[in-house]
């Protein structure tokens, strides 16, 4: 069973990046176990695969409107796919590096990978229950999923 | 933000410093190009990787580098040797998600003269980057 405090690590390094280099806080909707099916994503998505004391996966995904107005706030002009992508794996990196902070070498965690596309699927363990926690900023909604047993 | 440009001014007030900007993503490496505030630092080349990174070293002697740890081909560690050992009294930022304590020892042993978690705010880099050219 996750336990809260890793969760927190997970969900911290999330809000941080939005805090820090955009300046304006999101905030965390109410985080839910998805019993059935996957959690799926949106455009663009940052996973990070876990092993060592768990194994799994932990991304970030999120629409291409909240990416850009992210763009947006970090003062940049290209608002292209690459550049999005690019984005969604700095944020993925900022999680990443945040566990491995909290976690030490406990976790083993991946360098991020990037996908695109609102029907792409992300491996998981079988029988796996994810947890999905909606990330909220200005109007605009991601998710963090954390798949980890 | 800071309202007024700070000075990167050394012993030789009359030559701009040179930074290289050492990121894989290109985003970081505009971000960290636009928001330095000094005037007197001037960018001199921006790398993708640590073997680029090299390259330009070599084209552009720059006195100053902000250095990204996860790369591809060669990563920040190793890179961080490399340029020392070209360039001894260069000045190495490193600025990184990897934010545990091992990973930061491990870059200053190789060189590194500061440590800059990402994300950060511009403050917060122009703190960092004043900081390694007060030691300078």
């Amino acid at each position: 069973m996750l336990q809260e405090r890793e969760l927190k690590t997970f969900v911290d390094g999330t809000t941080n990046y939005f805090e820090i280099a955009a300046q304006q806080p999101a905030s965390v909707g109410s985080p839910y176990l998805v019993t059935k099916g996957t959690p799926g994503v949106h455009g663009y998505t940052g996973v990070i695969k876990v092993s060592g004391k768990r194994e799994g996966v932990v991304y970030f995904t999120a629409p291409r409107t909240m990416l850009t107005v992210l763009l947006m706030k970090l003062k940049e002009t290209d608002f292209s796919d690459a550049t999005l992508c690019d984005l969604v794996g700095e944020v993925a990196n900022t999680i990443s590096g945040n566990a491995r902070r909290d976690f030490g070498r406990d976790f083993v965690i991946s360098v991020p990978s990037v996908l695109t596309g609102d029907e792409v699927e992300i491996p998981m363990t079988a029988n796996m229950r994810p947890y999905v926690i909606p990330i909220n900023w200005r109007s605009h909604s991601a998710k963090l999923v954390v798949a980890l047993k | 933000m800071f309202a007024v440009k700070a000075s990167a001014a050394g012993p030789d007030p009359g030559r701009p410093r040179r930074l290289l900007i050492v990121d894989d993503s290109n985003i970081m490496r505009r971000h960290i190009e636009r928001s330095q505030q000094f005037d007197d630092l001037e960018v001199v080349g921006t790398a993708a990787n640590g073997v680029e990174a090299v390259e330009l070293f070599k084209r552009t002697d720059p006195d100053v580098v902000t250095m990204d740890l996860t790369m591809p081909q060669m990563d920040g560690i190793e890179c961080i040797s490399q340029l020392v050992a070209l360039k001894p009294t260069v000045r190495i930022l490193v600025v990184s998600a990897l934010a545990d304590k091992a990973t930061a020892v491990e870059a200053m042993e190789k060189g590194a003269n500061g440590f800059l978690n990402k994300p950060f705010s511009d403050r917060q880099l122009n703190e960092a980057l004043a900081e390694l050219l007060r030691g300078s």
